[in-house]
């Protein structure tokens, strides 16, 4: 380090790092901030002012929206933890070598294919003339065939698909490294499953837990698919209406707000997540 | 709950049911998008109306097959022209990153190793946005300066690279630097100690024990790549990848042509996806 | 036995798919004491210990604590508790609640709670330190810990599973006096499983040997050491010389023995029912062999040879001689008697080396396994 020779190393090193994280991640940032200020009065005559978060708070499906994509990615994200958790821990604790290598590549194989191709399949099997409506007409638990597609429970099951792979893996992840002689010596003490799942095992995949929850919220918060997708046009997801503003209505400036404000959004969860757990983002992520 | 711990039968039975049912969620829709890619019919949906090969193969409208299907073909041509440029971008930085983070001591280390696990956590709309308004902010400043039109700024190719070039080094990063950590570096001192320089031992000793985290995270970041929806929709411009034509298509309505496409799909990505298993079971 | 011992096996077995783990194992520990189970790994001793602790169910047999069968009684209502073998301490608690974590299952009051963890540490010499995390303590101290968490409950049994294992070696020494003395503070009945025969020697009452599932023999250490029943606890326990040998003569106890190589022993049937052209292993411990510079110090010994000092292995009071003997090439090895009359032997020298028949203990050698 103290040589130049190996100075210049670290600038050799340091610049590309440098390079791609200023022009691509944070001066677009700040460039995109500064956009958000700026309210157009005139052809090509901008005045600085936060009068596009104005509009925002005065426009109620606006902050409805936002509410509800808020809202719904909690859920999801609470519905993919109680789904998988169970998963993770028979992955991690019930099985061994051949059958939990075997059941772990299962839950990731989905994964290596498009979000488009999955929700895609979803369309296939939950539209009208789908696979879901026709099995049960065939059954004969119905007599026509039912619309699944565009409604909100819809939007949930493509949330929680999707969202699945970035819960379980952290899960068991943690849940393995849990030596087995902590559940017997709980056991042995006189614990019971509800104290020993309460005392012993979810405080001990607390980070596993909390990786997951930000990372699946995070691509609930930010998806785009899914909503418009399997919950149709007016399935009202915040991204449509960032989407909207930039490509169809052409106002840059208000959807450089309502990208600040989900993003804004998302670092707030984020941040709470990993105050409340006593986590560090470094340690939740860097893995 | 684990063995050795009796638990009622009903509850082992319920809890394998649930296993069972949750596997079968999971593979159900990817099941239907592969059958339906047979179903000799105009819609990718019941009833079942026969096998065909036609998506694949078909020549006359309207059931044109995959293979003879122009904007499909040449859209999967774009997707891996940009997979391509964005793996050998992201796995050459991802590759600068390790050796500065695990070999460096700096100050505002620790804030750029953060700053660099951004990416993970700014949803993909965003970061397509905000390159989006930055490049074309540049574009018009330089053009209303020169007078002379900079092209490459706006939606295209190059942004799509961009766009997801910004968020995929973080992985590469990630998996490089995990390799970069084991390595023992007494091996490089070795090998300085018997007259190498300093350059030549990282050449002939440090990078080989990392190319399969390089391959691996290199297939990482070409499925990614190809994978990629939101940042690319911000960003795309007349030359549209893979998802991006296959989301146009499925607005219109849906053949089971789109099936055929998923299928391989599939089975590309199964394909690299074992491959960098392999790898990684290899080098571990 | 008068009175009702604490734990009781009868005929306990345990098969698993392939092979037998634990065969017909009968045992019972009175009351307070220091039971220890000896054997190479692989013996099914920690099998057997899982079956007392309730993680394993025997294929059959009984298990009684307190003249009352537990088979029935699932881990966490076993009045047994159990000291693992990397402790199992639960790092996501402090001190005092890993100690209290068994109370707390018992929906004991909290201000009781608080009470009686103090009052434990204080008896395993931790004092205050509740509010400490795990990862705070030394090794020695996270034993008693471990101890401490068991023994709040006040157990009828305290089971160990090799707690000693991961210690380094002078502070498994300081732990071996340390877990005896804690015993004896408790009163409360160990048992303690060891492949360190060290370890069960120095702190136990009784001692099982246990081998490929069954107990061996069941003895004080002075007994297993000094009267082995069988060639594998004779081996196991302490360290002896062998030879394999043939029964030439008997008379009475006493045996006339020859070696393949030729060699000429007089020995004791160990456990009796040897008789004459039996093959047989013969065992005699390095203390109780004489060495001398003169033949006539040695020739009156029933077993007179002599021998090559082929090395020394000094390492103070416990310093060895390796003998080759000039009879039949064999190795042979000798405690240095700690009168200064051989410290200066070298290698090389040639000394006269002998001992008497009763202590060479002989086993019939198809019993060996």
């Amino acid at each position: 380090m103290t040589s130049d020779k190996s100075k210049l190393g670290f600038f050799l090193l340091l610049s590309p790092l440098l390079l791609w994280l200023m022009t691509l991640i944070i001066l677009p940032h700040v460039g995109m901030f500064f956009v958000s200020i700026s309210e157009k009065v005139g052809v090509r005559q901008y005045e600085t002012g936060f009068g596009n978060y104005a509009v925002f708070f005065n426009e109620p499906l606006y902050w409805n929206t936002f509410a509800r994509t808020a809202y719904m990615s909690i859920a999801a994200t609470f519905l993919t933890l109680m789904i998988g958790f169970p998963i993770a821990y028979y992955i991690a604790k019930l099985t061994k070598g051949r059958t939990k290598t075997t059941l772990f590549l299962m839950c990731l194989i989905p994964f290596w294919v498009s979000e488009l191709v999955r929700t895609f399949g979803w369309m296939i099997l939950l539209r009208e003339t789908g696979v879901v409506s026709n099995f049960l007409q065939y059954i004969g638990l119905v007599d026509g065939p039912i619309e699944f597609l565009y409604n909100d429970a819809a939007i949930m099951t493509g949330l929680v698909y999707t969202s699945m792979l970035f819960m379980v893996v952290p899960l068991v992840t943690t849940l393995d490294s849990l030596d087995d002689s902590l559940i017997e010596a709980s056991y042995d003490l006189g614990g019971n499953g509800y104290t020993i799942l309460r005392e012993i095992i979810i405080p001990h995949a607390m980070p596993g837990i909390v990786s997951g929850c930000i990372v699946v919220f995070m691509l609930s918060l930010g998806n785009y698919l899914t909503p418009i997708l399997l919950g149709g046009k007016d399935s009202l997801w915040f991204t449509g209406l960032i989407y909207s503003q930039f490509i169809t209505r052409f106002n840059w400036e208000l959807g450089s707000a309502f990208g600040f404000l989900l993003l804004g959004l998302s670092s707030l969860i984020v941040f709470v997540g990993l105050k409340l757990s006593r986590q560090s983002l470094t340690e939740t992520m860097g893995r | 709950m684990i063995t050795g711990i009796k638990q009622s039968p009903f509850f082992t039975w319920s809890y394998r049911a649930y296993v069972i049912l949750f596997f079968i969620y999971l593979a159900l829709p990817l099941a239907v998008v592969c059958v339906f890619a047979f179903n000799d019919s105009q819609f990718p949906s019941l009833p079942w109306d026969g096998f065909t090969l036609k998506w694949f193969f078909g020549t006359e409208s309207p059931s044109i097959g995959v293979f003879n299907e122009r904007s499909i073909i040449r859209s999967i041509g774009t997707s891996a022209f940009v997979a391509f440029w964005v793996a050998l971008l992201s796995v050459f930085v991802g590759t600068c990153n390790a050796f500065l983070f695990t070999r460096y001591e700096f100050r505002g280390k620790s804030l750029l190793y953060i700053v660099m696990l951004l990416p993970l956590i700014i949803p993909g709309i965003i970061l397509g946005i905000s390159i989006l308004v930055f490049t074309s902010n540049i574009a018009n400043f330089l053009e209303n300066a020169t007078g002379l039109w900079f092209d490459n700024l706006r939606p295209g190719l190059i942004l799509v690279i961009l766009g997801q070039f910004s968020f995929i080094t973080t992985f590469a990063t990630l998996v490089i630097s995990a390799r970069l950590q084991k390595f023992d570096l007494s091996l490089e001192e070795a090998a300085l100690n018997l007259g190498a320089t300093k350059f030549g031992a990282i050449r002939s000793i440090t990078l080989p024990f990392l190319y399969p985290a390089m391959i691996g995270a290199g297939v990482v970041a070409v499925l990614m790549s190809f994978e990629n929806f939101n940042t690319t929709l911000m960003l795309v411009g007349s030359d549209a990848p893979l998802t991006i034509t296959m989301f146009d298509r499925l607005k219109l309505g849906s053949t089971p042509v789109l099936n055929a496409v998923s299928l391989l799909l599939m089975v590309a990505s199964a394909i690299l996806g074992l491959m960098s298993l392999l790898l990684q079971r290899k080098s571990d | 036995m008068s009175e009702i011992a604490d734990l009781e096996c009868r005929e306990l077995s345990k098969s698993f798919l392939d092979f037998q783990a634990v065969k017909d194992v009968s045992f019972s520990v009175p009351k307070g004491t220091f039971f220890s189970i000896l054997g190479p790994s692989g013996c099914g001793k920690t099998t057997l210990l899982r079956m007392i602790a309730g993680f394993q169910e025997p294929t059959s047999g009984d298990l009684l604590i307190k003249n009352k069968s537990v088979l029935d009684v699932p881990p966490n209502k076993r009045p047994v508790s159990m000291v693992f073998q990397h402790l199992a301490l639960f790092p996501m608690m402090n001190i005092a609640a890993n100690v209290g974590f068994g109370l707390r299952q018992r929906g004991v009051d909290k201000r009781e709670i608080e009470k009686r963890v103090e009052t434990v540490l204080e008896r395993v010499g931790l004092p205050g330190v509740g509010n400490r995390s795990i990862n705070q303590l030394s090794g020695g101290q996270k034993q008693r810990v471990a101890i401490a968490r068991c023994m709040v409950l006040e157990p009828d049994v305290l089971l160990l599973d090799e707690p000693l294992g991961a210690l380094d070696l002078k502070l498994r020494e300081h732990m071996k006096i340390e877990l005896k003395k804690l015993q004896a503070e408790f009163n409360t009945t160990f048992v303690y499983i060891t492949h360190d025969q060290s370890e069960a020697l120095v702190m136990s009452d009784q001692i099982a040997v246990m081998n490929h599932g069954v107990f061996e023999q069941i003895g004080t250490a002075r007994e297993l050491y000094y009267q082995p029943k069988t060639a594998f606890v004779a081996g196991f326990v302490g360290e002896a010389n062998k030879y394999d040998a043939k029964v030439t003569a008997k008379n009475g106890d006493a045996l006339k023995l020859v070696t393949g190589d030729g060699v000429e022993l007089s020995g004791l049937d160990a456990v009796g029912g040897l008789n004459e052209g039996d093959r047989t292993q013969v065992f005699v411990r390095p203390e109780a062999i004489k060495i001398s510079r003169k033949q006539a110090d040695i020739k009156g010994m029933d077993n007179s040879h002599s021998g090559e000092i082929e090395s020394i292995l000094f390492n103070g009071a416990n310093s060895q001689l390796l003998l080759r003997d000039n009879s039949n090439g064999a190795q042979i090895n000798i405690t240095m008697p700690q009168t200064g009359e051989f410290r200066d032997l070298t290698r090389g020298d040639n000394v006269y080396f002998g001992w008497e028949a009763e202590q060479t203990r002989c086993y019939l050698a198809d019993k060996v396994s």
